[in-house]
Order: structure tokens, then C-alpha cells, then sequence
């Protein structure tokens, strides 16, 4: 039996590199001993993927996207089907949990400088897959048929009418009806269910061909394959499987734990995941008084609006994703990581993550004349960073950059400081209990307090020079 | 450099105060475990609400085994005359005459409380007041110009207005009881929280059921965290 099962497998392999892809992009695939927290949000993501695929094959099984049926076959998935709701809910919780994990993903590699030489075309597949997840979340969002659903589609094709000469042709080409239509809901479904997450598929593949041609960047950003041991392995790498897949592991858990709380205590998350008014079946006639797009498209939406005409609006929103491809080429200091970086870089992009998150919350209000003036600011700091940064990072005063990856201290190591820093905050006084006399912390203790705290604020202050 | 950031910090809690002007809602005493007030809601809202408001997305079925009450008590005291079990709740108004009547067909409920919420609906329905200029005589403190009579009026009593005056405008300060109902104040507050909690449950009737399934969930994934943490430790012992 034993040989037999022996000779299917050599079968397969003569016949396919099985054993070939596994050690090349696992088993000896050599990545950064020093991956920190940062580092989780990539397999995260695929994770993510993993069960937008899976939540959305089985709604598929029960949704109708008929302009008549669309809204109510979603209620009866979220009533009438066998725990229709749980892969509901982790459908819409999974794709805010994509954006946020692809935001901190993306975030990551601007800290430690991840787009940079030679990791430019992995950072242009992942601009290109957060395009079409974009696209994906954008229509996935007309699909439930809500008044939200209805008359963000509606304001959203509605700008490329602001496009000159095609304009009007253009959205009417792609709604395919001169308002968001039963039409509209058809080809949105075909491209959620169908295109787009194709293309997601074969970009993430890209992706991830192209990582690991190169090798991984690290919070150091030191290339480790410039410095090998005598059997040709980075002195800094360690191979992916076991230990980054073991590692990524808890990560999974941790983000789960996250995951399920949502799904199961707040799948709503105070409008922001499942907005109110999407509760409302659409209605073609009655424009809502206040339309918002889901949190993730927030800052975009809110450059939109800060520039007051139509279609330089439309422009500075696409601006706004472009300039993101074109970071590589922006960028033009040498020093990768933010840990060797010069001030100037690190307060730049402090402001530019204030401007992002304001951007993403004043998305979310009605437009007063304050809160555009706000929202102005703001995109002037957002194409600020990114068009400034050839003229700032030239000069950039960068600190030397170690041969070797530096160690940094893990959960329990920080444990200890953090002991230290609360008992500096309390006052010990011994107390009484039916065991005897214990030595027990009991009241906070203002100057420990103080102390630590200015600590804390010139610890900050000194990493930002 | 500096100073600017600053102002901006400054700035962006400022903004939050810039919105506002809402109205003041009441906040509903909204308690799902409680199944006997969602039982009395069920049936005030067959008796009261019903009529023109269907919930067709919810089954009387469902009811029976969420509140756990028998499928007879369900048809006997809560679902309309010759509905049957597995019924979703209709309305016996058609829409042709509510066009008629009221100009359109009245909404349906089953996902009220997921867009207005159970504070609003609360608020909502004790909101009514006489307003001779409305086709119904009444208007509603939170739902300005409603276009729906004010179905509880026997019961709750005639409620006007107490008018004020801010910066030259009228504003509603608050109702006053001018004519009693059959009910009490209080029994009338009852009534009505217990109406919403029904919506409230009718909204996601699964919504019990998720909570007490989510503990279990939350346990395991802190368990599988535990085990992964010590595995991942066991690997990297090595590692410096």
C-alpha cells in the first residue's frame, strides 16, 4: 500500500515541480529574522481574501440581483437560509476588514520604505490590487439594493458625466440606463462575482511572484541576501515555513478574535460597516438627505468635494491614488526604513496620516462650509507629501544604516519596562488580607505619574528627529 | 513646522462641535431577553400597526420559535384572523387604496429599527400632537409633516404642544396631556417600548442567538491564540 501511494506521488511530481514551488516560496523561501508586528497585515490579507471568496460563493447560492428581488433575497439569506446571517456578516464584516488590513499593509511598506529599489513593480501590483479592490468593494456595495447602495452608485457614475465631450455617453454607457437601473445591479454583479475577482486573483499571484523574486524588505530595510553564510543562505533570513508560518499563525488567531467580536456584537459598527440608511430598500425617487460612502472610501470622497468644480474634483480624487502609484519614483532618499530616515520624513508623513484619517472622518459629515474648508487643508497636505517629497527627501538627513538586522525587543521582553513604568505610577502600601501582610499597589501617584508621561513625550520627541 | 501641526490638532476636534442641531430623542428601555414583553409587542403591533404596515420579511413561525410560544398561541393571540403558520406578516391593505388614501403605500417595518433605531421609533410613536393644519390633525415631534394618524391616540390621549420662543423662533419645548387616553401615562410608555422591543427583535430576529453563540466563538479563538503563541514560541527558540 505504502509503495503504491509512493508511486502515485512520484507519478505527480516527475510530471509537476510540486516539491520545487513549495521549497522555492516556502520551505526555502529566506525572509527577515526581525518581521514585526507590521509585517502580519500581508498574510492577513490573503486570509481575508480567502473568505471573501468563500462568504461570497455561498451568497451567491441564495441572491438574486433583480432590481425587484435584490433587497428582500437579502433578508431572506439574513432570516430564512441556515446561517445565511453568519456568512453575511462575515462577508460585510471581511470587506472592511480588507480595507483596514490593506491600509496598515500599505502603511507599512511607506514606513520601512518597502516600494523602494528593486521592490518598485511589487508596489505598483499592489496599487493595482488596491484599485480593484476598490472597484470590487464599490460595486459588491450596490448589490444589497439599499437606498445607500442606490444613491452611492448614483453619485459616484454620475462623475464621470463630469468628464468633457464623453462625459454623458460615458456614464451612460456604463449604468446602462440613464439612472442606476436594473441594468446597473446585473453588470455590477458580473463584475463582483466574476471579473474583478479575477484579476484580484492574478494580481495577488503577481504579487507575490514578484516578492519573492526579490526578498522581502524588513523594519531595518537592509537587503539580507548581501550578506550570505558559507551555504549561500542570508545570515538574516530564516526560511518562511516554518517559522514565518507559525508566527502568522497568531496572527490569524489575534485578527480572528478581532474578526468574530464584530461579526457577532457589532456587525453594524455604528454605521460605519453596514450603514442605517442601506436598511431602507433603494428608491429611485427619494434622494436621502445625507449620502456617505462606506469608511473606506471617505478620504477620497472628501477630496472630491473640498474642490469646488466638478470635474477638477473627479481629477484630484484620481490624483489622489496616482500619486500613490508613483511613490517609488518620489521618494528619493537611499535609506529605506523610517528608523534611519531624516526628521523631516517622519514629520511629513505624521502629517500626512493626520490629513488621511481627517479626510476619512470629514467623508463621513455633511459638507458645511467649515468642514470643506477643513477638508481643503487637508488635501493641500496630502498631494503636499507626495508632490514636496523629490525636494524634502533629497536632503534628508539619514542616520547610518546597520550591516546586520537590529534585535528588537518582543512582547515579554517589553513586559518588564511596562511593570517598571506602573509601579513608578503607584504608590505601594502594605495591606491586610486573610492570608497575611502583601505589599499591593493602591494609590496612583502623581509624580511617577508626570515622570513617566514627559518620558513617554520626549521618547516621542526624539524618535521624530 | 511645528506650529502648524499644532493648529491642526486643535482644529480637528473643534470641527466635531461645528454639526449638530438634532432632535431630542428619548431613549427606549430595549430588553430582547425579556420574551413576554416582545410577545405583547407582537400583538400590539398586529392589533395597532398591521393593518397598514406589513413585516412581510418576518414569519409567524419564527416568532413562535424565537419567543418560544407554541404555534397555536402564536395563531391564537398574536397572528391575524386566518393567517397560517409559515405566513410572513402581510398587510390586509392593498396598495391601490392606501395610493388612495394616503398617497402611498406605508413602509414596510420589518427593518425599521435597523434604519431609524429603537430611541427614534420610541420617540416616534409618543410624539404625536394635534396639528389642525395636518390632513390628519396631528403632527409628530420627531418626524416632522408625518403623513400617518396617530394610531394610539385612544389610548395615550390628546397631547399639544407648549410652544417657546428661541431667538424668534417657535420651538416645541414640550407635550402637554390635554385630553386623557384608556391608559395611564406610564401603562402607555409600557405599551410603546414594548412595541419597539418587538421591531427591535423583528429587525434581526437572529440577533439573540448571534450574542449568546459569540461567546463561544471569542473563547475558542483565545484558546487556538494561546496554543499558536506557544507553537510559534517552540519554533523560535532558536532564533536570535
Amino acid at each position: 500500500m505504502k509503495n503504491k501511494i509512493n508511486d502515485c506521488t512520484n507519478w505527480v511530481l516527475e510530471r509537476f515541480p510540486m516539491s520545487k514551488l513549495w521549497n522555492e516560496h516556502m520551505a526555502e523561501y529566506y525572509a527577515p529574522k526581525n518581521f514585526n508586528f507590521w509585517y502580519f497585515f500581508g498574510s492577513l490579507a490573503l486570509l481575508v481574501l480567502v473568505n471573501q471568496f468563500v462568504t461570497g460563493i455561498l451568497l451567491t447560492m441564495n441572491y438574486k440581483p433583480d432590481a425587484e428581488l435584490a433587497f428582500d433575497s437579502v433578508e431572506y439569506i439574513m432570516r430564512d437560509v441556515n446561517w445565511g446571517w453568519l456568512v453575511r456578516y462575515m462577508h460585510s464584516t471581511g470587506a472592511s476588514a480588507f480595507f483596514i488590513v490593506v491600509y496598515l499593509h500599505m502603511f507599512r511598506g511607506m514606513i520601512y520604505g518597502s516600494y523602494k529599489k528593486p521592490r518598485e513593480l511589487i508596489w505598483i501590483f499592489g496599487m493595482l490590487l488596491f484599485v480593484c479592490l476598490m472597484a470590487e468593494a464599490f460595486m459588491g456595495y450596490l448589490l444589497p439594493w439599499g437606498q445607500m447602495s442606490y444613491w452611492g452608485a448614483q453619485v459616484i457614475i454620475s462623475l464621470f458625466s463630469a468628464i468633457p465631450v464623453i462625459g454623458d455617453d460615458l456614464s451612460l454607457w456604463i449604468r446602462g440606463d440613464y439612472v442606476i437601473s436594473d441594468a446597473t445591479l446585473n453588470r455590477f454583479f458580473a463584475f463582483h462575482v466574476i471579473a474583478v475577482p479575477l484579476a484580484l486573483l492574478i494580481l495577488v499571484f503577481l504579487h507575490i511572484v514578484a516578492l519573492h523574486e526579490v526578498g522581502s524588505n524588513n523594519p531595518d530595510g537592509i537587503e539580507i541576501k548581501e550578506s550570505k553564510d558559507p551555504w549561500g543562505h542570508p545570515v538574516d533570513g530564516i526560511p518562511f515555513h516554518p517559522y514565518y508560518t507559525v508566527k502568522d499563525i497568531v496572527g490569524v488567531a489575534v485578527f480572528l478574535f478581532f474578526f468574530a467580536t464584530v461579526i457577532f456584537y457589532m456587525p453594524e459598527m455604528g454605521g460605519y460597516f453596514l450603514e442605517h440608511a442601506n436598511f431602507i430598500p433603494a428608491d429611485p425617487l427619494k434622494t436621502p438627505e445625507h449620502i456617505a460612502p462606506l469608511w473606506y472610501f471617505t478620504p477620497f470622497y472628501a477630496i472630491l468635494r473640498a474642490v469646488p468644480d466638478k470635474f477638477a474634483g473627479v481629477i484630484a480624487m484620481g490624483g489622489a491614488i496616482v500619486v500613490l502609484f508613483l511613490l517609488p519614483w518620489l521618494d528619493r532618499c537611499e535609506v529605506k526604513s523610517i528608523r534611519y530616515r531624516g526628521g523631516i520624513f517622519k514629520k511629513a508623513l505624521v502629517l500626512f496620516v493626520i490629513s488621511f484619517i481627517a479626510l476619512g472622518y470629514l467623508g463621513t459629515q455633511p459638507a458645511t462650509t467649515g468642514y470643506t474648508m477643513l477638508a481643503r487643508v487637508f488635501t493641500v497636505i496630502y498631494f503636499g507629501f507626495f508632490l514636496l517629497m523629490p525636494i524634502y527627501t533629497r536632503w534628508e538627513k539619514t542616520k547610518p544604516v546597520p550591516k546586520s538586522v537590529t534585535h528588537e525587543p518582543d512582547a515579554e521582553e517589553k513586559y518588564a519596562a511596562l511593570v517598571e513604568s506602573f509601579d513608578k505610577m503607584t504608590i505601594k502600601e502594605p495591606v491586610k488580607t486573610s492570608w497575611g501582610t502583601k505589599t499591593l499597589p493602591v494609590k496612583p501617584n502623581k509624580a511617577g505619574i508626570v515622570e513617566v508621561l514627559t518620558g513617554l513625550l520626549k521618547k516621542i520627541k526624539a524618535s521624530l528627529d | 513646522m511645528k506650529k502648524i501641526i499644532y493648529t491642526l490638532l486643535l482644529l480637528v476636534p473643534l470641527g466635531s462641535f461645528a454639526a449638530g442641531d438634532k432632535v431630542h430623542l428619548q431613549s427606549a428601555d430595549i430588553n430582547l431577553s425579556d420574551f413576554k414583553a416582545i410577545q405583547k409587542g407582537a400583538k400590539h403591533y398586529v392589533t395597532y400597526c398591521l393593518g397598514c404596515h406589513s413585516a412581510k420579511h418576518m414569519r409567524y413561525k419564527r416568532i413562535a420559535i424565537d419567543l418560544e410560544i407554541d404555534e397555536d398561541t402564536v395563531l391564537a393571540e398574536i397572528a391575524p384572523e386566518g393567517a397560517r403558520i409559515y405566513d410572513q406578516m402581510h398587510t390586509a391593505m392593498n396598495e391601490h387604496d392606501s395610493k388612495k388614501w394616503f398617497g402611498v403605500m406605508p413602509p414596510d417595518l420589518s427593518l425599521i429599527a435597523r434604519s431609524r433605531g429603537a430611541d427614534w421609533l420610541y420617540s416616534y410613536l409618543k410624539g404625536f400632537y394635534v396639528d389642525k393644519s395636518k390632513p390628519f390633525g396631528v403632527n409628530n415631534t420627531v418626524f416632522k409633516d408625518v403623513g400617518m394618524p396617530n394610531m394610539l391616540w385612544k389610548l395615550q390621549g390628546i397631547q399639544s404642544p407648549v410652544i417657546r420662543n428661541v431667538k424668534g423662533e417657535e420651538v416645541i419645548s414640550y407635550l402637554e396631556l390635554k385630553e386623557s387616553g384608556s391608559m395611564s401615562r406610564s401603562q402607555f410608555d409600557t405599551m410603546v417600548t414594548e412595541l419597539v422591543n418587538f421591531l427591535v427583535y423583528v429587525g434581526e430576529p437572529v440577533q439573540l442567538e448571534r450574542k449568546r453563540m459569540g461567546k463561544y466563538v471569542l473563547f475558542y479563538f483565545l484558546l487556538f491564540g494561546i496554543v499558536a503563541y506557544l507553537l510559534k514560541k517552540e519554533y523560535w527558540k532558536d532564533i536570535h
